[in-house]
């Protein structure tokens, strides 16, 4: 671990959009989509983030490429921090960071040939001549496995698949080290979906690339991931090695996220305990005061409802914020888990 | 095994483009009577023996013959020769016009739209110049423009300039109001964020990728401000603020037509189904374009 430098670090990153009211439009309040979170992904891994819908993941994506101005928080990426870059600066930073987007129908124009969307980063940052960057752009084709042919096609010629291969070429072009991966695969079928994930493996042994992957799909972030973060409302609540994580969760919101995973085994399936929360998510506008969690943990405490949790180092790699385990840390005790379990009253965590 | 090298070159697009703007028909006879008319009006005079403003007083009012194909007027003045003569300025007037107003409605619809801080003031700007009345605005214009136009470029020359603006600057609110609808959209769909990642400056953003794609309700106002462009010319005309009343166009011959509606009506009518041929053909023209220039279309 210590050998490898980190590649990206970011640090108590806070994305919050203003929400603008009443009769002079002032602001109100703001979207905390992304509300403080810290972490490095290291030379050549593959940093998993997981979370349920609206939880900020893709936001946390963008902001991490300063595709969104972050509000608070720092973003280095290679020892520069990139929220600091002027616009032209970070016009040159840009080839070291790339982006695959969620929907590969939306992120291509639709009014370009394939040969003109995979050259674009070309005709933007190197002097090639035409023949070069044909001949560069036929080779990014043939390295994520689109037949040449294709080149003068346009995209709404092509398949899911084939299109989110033609917009992993287009983040490919300018040999970038890191690629921001917002949920690549939540668009396609399953068959689909391993052909491009094994795609984006094969890539990243050949090229070393590092990846941020975001995704929904637990599962296929075990597969491709090195390590997890888990993240819900705008934090980040678990952060580990992808298999001390499935194997032995810490944060209650990781344990019912992985014991929504679906098991191939049907007779292990029947005798599986399901952890099913209830009530929605709080609105990111409002939340909770205390442990963002608060309002549906199986496990909560009182403390939970009024202190926000600290990170705490559990073992080397594996940090939770979590007041069961801060408790843990500090008292030895093993959680007094089901005594203090209320029931809950307000799930949506608005004082009354 | 056929994958030996089979793969094709990439080729220009336009003639793709042009490849689909042959299976529309429409487009191809919209295109042909374009050039037709084109021709008829830049050409002919140099082949045709009689001046546009020759006046034979002994030959007025005659109707068809071989030796005037469209009559005579009140003056004797030969009419084919006028309506070549008053195409030439009503076609300059249509397409220049046209292009003047599209380019500002494009460009405050884009700037609007895509520019975030400016698009309050434009936008009010736009509405400003919807609720001017055109006639009164036109004819202030012509008041105040008219001499100092005229004596820097020539009366003709100043007059085309004058209405060229006038017209641009009356008629470009509602392309704009469209562009800028469109390029709200547009700023927001994944691929303009993709730009952005690459590294693509605004500039460039906007001619690559939201440019091309608010093609269509561009052309579509693009075809339509033309047709407004000669009338709005004509009426200029008509009210005596536009062109010198010897000088022939497509406008100018209709309003002078209207006294003699009733016993020649083909005299107004000849000019008037001049316009409409060229409205027609250059809608049609559009409508080609717009299906050929847009690839999921194309190829069908």
């Amino acid at each position: 671990m210590t050998a490898k430098r980190a590649l990206v670090q970011v640090r108590d990153l806070k994305l919050h959009f203003p929400i603008y009211g009443g009769l002079l439009r002032r602001q109100v309040g703001a979207i905390k989509a992304v509300d403080g979170i810290s972490f490095d992904i290291l030379e050549g891994e593959t940093l998993g983030i997981v979370g349920e819908s609206g939880c900020g993941k893709s936001t946390a994506g963008r902001a991490v490429l300063r595709l969104y101005e972050a509000t608070a928080g720092s973003v280095s990426i290679d020892g520069e921090d990139i929220g600091k870059l002027g616009s032209e600066a970070l016009r040159k930073k840009r080839p070291t960071m790339q982006m695959v987007f969620q929907d590969p129908q939306a992120s291509l124009n639709p009014r370009m040939t394939v040969a003109g969307i995979i050259g674009e980063p070309l005709d933007e940052h190197t002097s090639l001549s035409k023949t070069e960057k044909l001949t560069r752009i036929y080779e990014l084709m043939d390295a994520v496995g689109l037949n040449r042919d294709f080149a003068n096609r346009y995209p709404h010629a092509f398949s899911g698949g084939q299109r989110q291969r033609i917009g992993i070429a287009r983040a490919l072009a300018l040999n970038p080290k890191f690629i921001v991966c917002d949920e690549p695969i939540a668009a396609l079928d399953v068959s689909i979906q391993a052909q491009v994930v094994n795609l984006l493996e094969e890539l990243q042994s050949r090229f070393g690339l590092t990846y941020m992957f975001i995704s929904h799909d637990l599962s296929m972030v075990r597969h491709i991931a090195d390590r997890v973060a888990v993240m819900y409302l705008g934090k980040i609540v678990e952060v580990a090695p992808v298999e001390r994580l499935y194997a032995n969760p810490q944060h209650p919101y990781t344990e019912a996220l992985l014991s929504a995973v679906p098991e191939p085994d049907p007779s292990l399936e029947g005798q599986k305990a399901r952890i099913v929360l209830v009530g929605d998510v709080p609105s990111p506008a409002n939340p909770p005061k205390g442990c963002n969690f608060c309002t549906r943990c199986p496990k909560v405490m009182d403390i939970c409802r009024s202190v926000k949790p600290e990170t705490v180092e559990v073992a080397p790699g594996h940090s939770v914020a979590c007041h069961l385990i801060a408790q843990q840390s500090t008292t030895g005790r093993t959680g007094g888990t089901g005594a203090e379990h209320k029931p809950m009253t307000n799930q949506q965590g608005e004082v009354a | 095994m056929t994958d030996a090298v089979v793969f094709r070159a990439p080729r220009n697009q336009w003639w793709d483009v042009w490849d689909q703007f042959k299976t529309h028909r429409g487009a191809l006879i919209g295109m042909l009577v374009f050039f037709g008319i084109i021709l008829f009006c830049f050409v002919g005079p140099w082949l045709w023996p009689y001046s546009a403003t020759h006046i034979d007083i002994r030959a007025r009012n005659q109707g068809f013959s071989w030796t005037h194909p469209m009559g005579t007027d009140q003056l004797g003045r030969d009419m084919f020769a006028r309506m070549m003569k008053g195409g030439q300025v009503s076609l300059a007037v249509g397409v220049v016009g046209m292009l003047l107003s599209i380019f500002l409605g494009a460009l405050i619809g884009v700037v609007a739209g895509y520019f975030r801080r400016v698009d309050g003031i434009l936008m009010r700007m736009t509405d400003l110049f919807l609720a001017l009345p055109l006639l009164p605005l036109l004819l202030v214009m012509s008041m105040l423009f008219r001499q100092p136009l005229s004596n820097a470029f020539g009366v003709e020359m100043g007059m085309f300039l004058m209405i060229v603006t006038a017209i641009a600057i009356t008629s470009w609110m509602r392309t704009a109001r469209v562009v800028r609808g469109d390029v709200l959209a547009l700023k927001e769909r994944e691929y303009v964020l993709a730009a952005r990642s690459i590294g693509t400056p605004p500039g460039r953003l906007i001619l690559r990728h939201i440019l091309p794609n608010v093609l269509s309700p561009v052309m579509v106002s693009a075809t339509l401000t033309i047709a407004t462009a000669i009338i709005t010319e004509s009426a200029l005309s008509f009210l005596g603020m536009g062109f010198p009343p010897d000088f022939p166009t497509w406008g100018r011959l209709v309003a002078d037509g209207v006294d003699y509606l009733q016993d020649y009506p083909s005299r107004s009518m000849m000019p008037g189904v001049f316009i409409s041929m060229v409205v027609l053909s250059v809608n049609y023209i559009g409508d080609g374009l717009r299906d050929a220039l847009d690839p999921r279309i194309r190829g069908r």
